[in-house]
């Protein structure tokens, strides 16, 4: 019906084209996804366009994808699948980008709307199953909403606590025609903090002796990572990061204490320290000791967010600054008085690192690739590995799934930080995770996506090998894989180069080995199955 | 939970579908408890009103209401201060009763404000209106009788005074 009355007004275009374009309009060059019935006009549409389409493996894989070219750019990232399991496989992708705060705009197409509600074929209704784990969702009813409704997607994504954004049109939408009115899109401001809560933490932070900063992925979002250690410098503050502000913090400041988790033992000791614990951008988990430690302890909390609700969410903050991480700092800062020394008793402590086979392959890999390399990972013991041995020097450079914590992240991520940024990345990886999402590898191969794949292949699925030893488990068959794969054949086999490391080889010699050659490389590190546990 | 309060609080939304289940969502993913739950046309079509009931403690309201003020289809939420505000709920209850203790019923129908809408020989239904507290009264004092089935309405509520929350949103 609306085809017909299209038709007959001329001068209009169809809804597939008008995604696109409006796609354009955002100054998007690369997106993910996978075809499918519902969603085939807009692959008709793409092929005519600006925008270069990735076709991933898996719909999932494509969402990681999206989440990594999103991590690495700053900008949202763009995922587009099909109806019913096309958009059932996105859910977990959105999930992550959820909770880690990552803008992303998933397009789904659906079955024709006369047919919504009717258990018709490939139908799910993935505007409620994606609610509570996308920032907002829209399901478009006609081609005249579809332009508003993309632009609006991308505002929310963007915006304040950003986040990923869901808008499913059903097919026979995107091929009904509509007007169509270029615009350039209004970009969302970010929000400054009221002068009072400024002023209030600076007295905060001017009457404490042992102030130390916590920065998380509000900071790096906003682009505050300088202005944080200035403010650092200024209060000679210690720094941890949590897993997403990576980057904010470099290694070589003196008071750097690296990335928050149970095994960092000086950060753990410096936060029991403190006489004022102060959050950037970072929200607190039910993860690590430390948190418990600073409600025991009653140390005074002061909290920079983005996100009201982030404040006494979890813990109670004495006081708080509501707005962008890089404007509230841009105010405090010159407000806040300058410090001497404080003695803190961590600092007499043995740098009591985790070593073991893994963190030095970590480390030797990130030395010999440099310091213009994204890293991803995927989640298992070497994740914190990875978070704790990789040398980062800056935001967006290191991505990995903090919050929800999915296996299978790396490879689709890596995959998509090169396209937003051309670097060559390595994937730190495990058995268990690789098995997951390796048929990336495939899309890797296709778009020649220079990846460093490191598998720590301990034959097991370690973290929950350290579990379960922890819980006095005498039956680990749960966590034990001895699957006997060759992963360098199954690299060769899919196209990319395949080299194994056996568990007795010379760590910085076989790196140096392996990386010799063309990429994508597979690595299959051999390492003895208890290795860090 | 010891330091639990009823408490209202009174969200203007856009009328649009998928808003009830976001926000019922919000409620039961973060774990509160809606003890009640109305939501209805406002006098502005863009708007609907729905008006939850929590009881919670008041660090958690402050919570709740955070998590709604975020919520993009959320225009204004107001957390009602119990003392300004009149708060209705409507009651109806089916009760088994005939001949000489129909008077009975009668006398408490009077005494609460109640009305009987429908009487057959040996059952009435009646109708309240009033605050949770009178209607639960209302259902305590019944329950003496044999009461065949009731249904009661989430509350209704609005600030007392002049103010509105269109208004709040302009200025």
């Amino acid at each position: 019906m609306y085809a017909r009355y299209a038709c007959a007004t001329g001068m209009l275009i169809s809804g597939a084209k008008i995604l696109v374009n409006c796609l354009e309009e955002q100054g998007i060059r690369n997106i993910f996804g996978y075809p499918g019935a519902s969603i085939l006009s807009v692959y008709d549409a793409l092929a005519d366009s600006s925008i270069r389409h990735v076709l991933t493996a898996h719909e999932q894989g494509a969402c990681f994808a999206a989440e990594g070219y999103a991590r690495r750019s700053g900008r949202a990232g763009v995922v587009l699948a099909t109806s019913g399991p096309g958009a059932t496989n996105l859910v977990t992708g959105l999930a992550d980008a959820y909770m880690d705060s990552i803008p992303l705009v998933a397009i789904t197409g659906n079955v024709p709307l006369a047919q919504l509600g009717h258990d018709s074929f490939q139908e799910v209704d993935i505007f409620d199953v994606s609610m509570p784990v996308t920032k907002y969702g829209i399901i478009v009813k006609s081609a005249s909403e579809i332009a508003p409704a993309v632009r609006r997607a991308f505002a929310l994504a963007e915006s304040g606590r950003k986040g990923p954004v869901l808008v499913d049109i059903p097919s026979d939408i995107l091929d009904c025609s509509a007007e169509y009115e270029p615009t350039s899109p209004a970009r969302a401001l970010p929000v400054a903090a009221c002068e009072e809560q400024i002023e209030h933490a600076a007295e905060m932070i001017d009457r404490a002796e042992r102030p130390l900063i916590y920065a998380g992925g509000g900071a790096a979002w906003s682009g505050a990572e300088n202005r944080l250690m200035e403010l650092a410098r200024k209060i000679k503050a210690p720094v941890v990061t949590s897993y997403m502000g990576i980057g904010c913090c470099p290694p070589d400041y003196e008071r750097a204490l690296g990335v928050l988790s149970d095994i960092n033992i000086k950060a753990t000791e410096a936060i029991s320290e403190c006489d004022l614990f102060i959050t950037v951008g970072a929200r607190f988990n039910s993860r690590y000791g430390a948190f418990n430690g600073l409600r025991k302890r009653r140390i005074p909390l002061l909290q920079l967010d983005s996100d009201k609700a982030e404040i006494d969410k979890n813990l109670t903050a004495a006081a708080a600054v509501v707005g962008d991480a890089a404007l509230s700092l841009d105010a405090l800062l010159p407000l806040v008085g300058e410090k001497g020394d404080a003695e803190w008793a961590y600092d007499s402590m043995p740098d009591a690192k985790e070593e073991n086979r893994g963190t030095r392959i970590i480390r030797a890999l990130t030395h010999a690739m440099g310091r213009n390399i994204t890293v991803t990972t995927d989640v298992g013991l070497h994740q914190e590995w990875a978070a704790h041995n990789a040398e980062i020097y800056s935001p967006r450079r290191f991505l990995t799934s903090g919050g929800l914590g999915a296996m299978g992240f790396g490879m689709g991520a890596a995959i998509g930080a090169h396209f937003a940024s051309g670097d060559t990345c390595l994937v730190v990886t495990g058995d268990g995770s690789f098995n997951m999402n390796f048929n990336e590898l495939t899309t890797a191969v296709k778009h020649h996506v220079p990846l460093v794949v490191a598998v720590l292949n301990n034959n097991s699925l370690g973290m929950i090998r350290k579990l379960q030893t922890a819980r006095g488990t005498r039956n680990m068959s749960a966590s034990s894989l001895y699957l006997g794969v060759d992963y360098a054949a199954l690299a060769e086999a899919m196209g990319a180069r395949g080299v194994t490391v056996a568990e007795e080889e010379d760590v910085t010699e076989a790196v140096e080995r392996a990386l010799d050659g063309s990429l994508p490389v597979v690595i299959d590190f051999k390492l003895p199955i208890n290795t860090g546990i | 939970m010891d330091n639990s309060t009823r408490q209202i609080i009174s969200v203007l939304v856009n009328n649009q579908p998928g808003v009830l289940s976001r926000i019922a969502g919000l409620f039961s993913r973060r774990g509160y408890n809606i003890d009640g739950l109305t939501v209805c046309a406002t006098e502005d079509e863009r708007w609907s009103r729905m008006t939850i009931t929590v009881n919670a403690a008041p660090g958690t309201v402050k919570q709740i209401v955070a998590q709604l003020e975020k919520q993009e289809d959320v225009v204004k939420v107001m957390d009602f201060d119990v003392k300004n505000v009149a708060a209705r709920e409507l009651l109806l209850i089916k009760v088994a009763v005939g001949g000489a203790k129909r008077s009975e019923i009668v006398d408490l129908c009077a005494l609460f404000g109640a009305k009987a809408i429908d009487v057959t020989t040996d059952s009435m239904m009646l109708e309240l209106t009033g605050s949770t507290d009178k209607v639960d009264n209302f259902v305590k004092t019944l329950s003496s009788y044999d009461i065949l089935e009731m249904a009661r309405t989430g509350g209704a509520a609005l600030a007392r005074g002049a103010g509105s929350l269109a208004k709040s949103i302009e200025n």
